[in-house]
């Protein structure tokens, strides 16, 4: 192994990087949806792709987000991988009919016969001080949907591996990108970034051995600030990040919990019908001998994600999750 | 007020070097609906090509009405039958080039038919075997689209792509009149015009959408209208006039592949059978009015053309029905045939790759099959049960 030289970079431009260098591999990869050509995108991540690629490889669409994924489904039609971006969470909406009827059944109702291969890029996830419809966790509606990939990135590594992973994936991947970790930062390696775990692995990222918080996304810097917390309680907690909602790697986060025995689910979207109350199910059912006390869930509050000013008390914090960490220790209260 | 000069009204003034966009290509289309049978234009149609019209009509009514008989046998689960609409079918598969693409409705089996696909493949979806029945990279049809309109946009991408790969494909897809009224719709026009994509849509104005009369549908004066804002021309054709509709729509396809982008047409037709043959559609409309449109028969305007013409004898209208026959003959036979189905089919194809969760499900599912055969010997199935 040569040794690599580290770069700060941050998630942002390891999302472009990722964009860039699957263009650049793969001419049938085309990006587009709205402002993604010459402003670069909202958030920058497409910038500079049209300018080295042309705008019939980065296109600016008109603005409809039906339109933008309908016509990206007779692309991949026609043998192209269309990476699509929507602007911001809660405008992806309008395309829930194309996601749902089509993008995410094309390969079944054809029995294999038309992939889609085909990535929706969608910033997600509050902390950024957003107007109203700016915010939203919308993973639920995602992983509700079968054929549908749904991975999410904390790293800057994962950023540029998940990416380039799902761009080259024949199946369609809604790729949730966590707003708040867009200019997070961390030493890279841009010559080996695709030394990642594939789609579908979760992975800890801190180990532990009293209890496991089981997370992903915005959610798992959270958590690794909660388990270095929890140090001062005496708690070891290991933290593991999910990475992919669908595949959902059971056995990682089995094995984890059997380990631990305790576990919390946390996640900054409602927890009523949402992601945790899915995984502290497949816990359950996993692990019922190894639990030494139910699991938890730290989630969002089961509102309309709040206004700016009080978004602080809607996201699960650090004192939020070692509260639940505190309430595992279940069997000495009852 | 004109509609100009109400435009000041809420467009902001613009500074003196605006200038509006105003394209040569003439936008509004014709009053009245474009018509060739029974006029002199009729004269200068290739006779070869009236005579395929005409076979491929009566062989698509003997379709529809098989079709519909095989839902009274329980053998399809739903027709949806466009008996009246033939001209518009026939003619959309006809003017498509072998490498062109065909992006179907719910309604439009018999296109897809015309297309060349075999009629008991294009049942699939509606028989309930499985959705879609075909390979539609192999005949260039997309699967039939049950949500309305959501095809559009499909169409318009492909052709896109197939223009950005360099190829010479034109996209050709259909929708009702009640689907002009939904958001993939409008999106999947504006986007074709924007990017001016070689793509040709055809609206088949049966006049209602299940129950819905198109004046509930529309305020506008047409539906080609609805082109003109979206800044490409919409042309206006009688769709129960299969030489008409193959000539506006023959048109549309050249202008589309020799890059002058999309077209709009509308096709004024009638829908003679009920929606479905679950549907009661005189809770909706009097027999007169079907009587009406009865009279102008899409076959009947064709064989007097012909026959006036002295294009087609008793002959030739004969041996059309007989091979309207021996198809409606062959496709009974084979629809009577039980279809075979694999349950284990159900998790082939969600995703490349079963996900581990799908695996499971598969395990589960073969272990209750193996019990279901032997059930004396449930338990030794067990293991058949661990997956690949
Ligand atoms: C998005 C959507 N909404 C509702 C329906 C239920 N539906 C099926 S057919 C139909 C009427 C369609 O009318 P039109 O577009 O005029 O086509 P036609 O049936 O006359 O061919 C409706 C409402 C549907 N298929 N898709």
């Amino acid at each position: 192994m040569t040794t690599v030289a580290l770069k700060p970079a941050t998630m942002a431009q390891a999302l472009t990087r990722a964009l860039r260098d699957a263009m650049a591999a793969d001419p049938s990869v085309h990006v587009m949806g709205e402002d993604v050509g010459t402003l670069g995108g909202v958030f920058r991540v497409t910038d500079g792709l049209a300018k080295e690629f042309g705008e019939d490889r980065c296109t600016d669409t008109p603005l409809a987000e039906a339109g933008i994924l309908g016509t990206a489904v007779g692309m991949a039609m026609y043998g192209l991988r269309p990476v699509v971006e929507m602007q911001f969470d809660a405008f992806a909406y309008p395309a829930f009919e194309q996601l749902i009827s089509h993008v995410a059944r094309m390969r079944n109702r054809t029995r294999g016969a038309m992939p889609l291969p085909l990535t929706i890029r969608v910033p997600y996830g509050g902390g950024i001080g957003g107007v109203e419809h700016h915010s939203d966790s919308s993973e639920a509606y995602y992983m509700a949907t079968p054929g549908l990939h749904v991975v999410t990135p904390a790293t800057v590594a994962d950023a540029y591996g998940l990416l380039r992973a799902s761009i080259a994936s024949d199946d369609p991947v809604v790729f949730l990108e966590p707003k708040r970790l867009y200019w997070s930062k961390d030493s890279w390696n841009p010559d080996e970034p695709q030394s990642v775990e594939p789609i579908g692995r979760a992975v800890v990222r801190r180990p532990g051995s009293s209890a496991t918080l089981i997370t992903y996304g915005p959610s798992v810097p959270v958590c690794l600030e909660a388990a270095e917390a929890a140090r001062a309680e005496g708690w070891d907690l290991e933290v593991v990040d999910l990475r992919s909602l669908v595949p959902f790697d059971d056995e990682t986060v089995a094995a984890s919990v059997r380990r631990t025995g305790r576990a919390v689910v946390v996640h900054e979207s409602g927890g009523y019908g949402g992601p945790g109350g899915e995984i502290a199910a497949r816990v359950s059912e996993r692990c019922f001998h190894h639990l030494e006390a139910p699991v938890l869930r730290v989630a969002g509050f089961d509102i309309p994600y709040p206004p700016p000013m009080l978004e602080r008390h809607h996201l699960p914090g650090v004192d939020r999750i070692l509260d639940a960490v505190a309430r595992l220790q279940w069997e000495a209260d009852n | 007020m004109t509609v100009m000069e109400q435009r000041g009204a809420y467009r902001p003034t613009p500074p003196p070097a605006w200038q509006p966009r105003t394209d040569p290509a003439p936008l509004l289309p014709d009053a009245l609906p474009h018509r060739v049978l029974g006029t002199e234009t009729a004269a200068q149609v290739d006779p070869d090509l009236l005579r395929r019209l005409y076979t491929e009509l009566v062989r698509g009514r003997r379709y529809n009405t098989q079709a519909t008989a095989l839902t009274k046998q329980g053998r399809l689960a739903v027709y949806p039958s466009s008996t009246g609409q033939e001209a518009c079918e026939v003619a959309a598969a006809l003017v498509l080039e072998e490498r062109d693409w065909l992006f179907p409705s719910y309604r439009d089996t018999l296109a897809a038919v015309a297309r060349g696909l075999d009629p008991v493949q294009a049942l699939t979806l509606l028989r309930g075997d499985w959705h879609t029945g075909y390979d539609p990279r192999e005949h260039r049809i997309a699967p039939l689209c049950t949500p309305l309109a959501t095809q559009l946009p499909h169409a318009v991408g492909l052709a896109h792509a197939a223009r950005l790969k360099g190829d010479d494909v034109v996209a050709l897809a259909l929708v009702g009149d009640g689907g002009t009224s939904e958001g993939d719709f409008h999106e999947a026009l504006n986007f074709a015009a924007v990017w001016q994509v070689p793509v040709v849509f055809l609206v088949q104005n049966n006049g209602f959408a299940i129950s819905v009369p198109l004046d509930k549908q529309t305020a506008a004066p047409s539906l080609a209208h609805k082109a003109v804002g979206y800044g490409m021309p919409g042309r206006l054709v009688d769709g129960n006039d299969a030489a008409a509709v193959h000539e506006v729509l023959s048109d549309a396809v050249r202008h589309a592949r020799a890059g002058g982008g999309p077209t709009l047409v509308e096709a004024v037709t009638y829908r003679i059978e009920a929606h479905t043959n679950a549907d009661d559609a005189t809770r909706y409309r009097g027999d007169s009015e079907v009587e009406t449109w009865r009279a102008h028969d899409p076959i009947v305007l064709l064989e007097q053309e012909l026959t006036a013409r002295g294009l087609l004898d008793e002959e030739g209208i004969q041996a059309a029905r007989e091979a309207a026959e021996a198809m409606a003959a062959d496709l009974r036979a084979r629809m009577n045939q039980d279809p075979v189905l694999d349950p284990m089919d159900l998790f082939a194809h969600v995703y490349a790759e079963p996900t581990p969760q799908l695996r499971e499900q598969e395990a589960q599912l073969r272990a209750e099959l193996a019990a279901e055969a032997e059930p004396d010997s449930a338990a030794g199935s067990e293991s058949e049960g661990s997956g690949r």
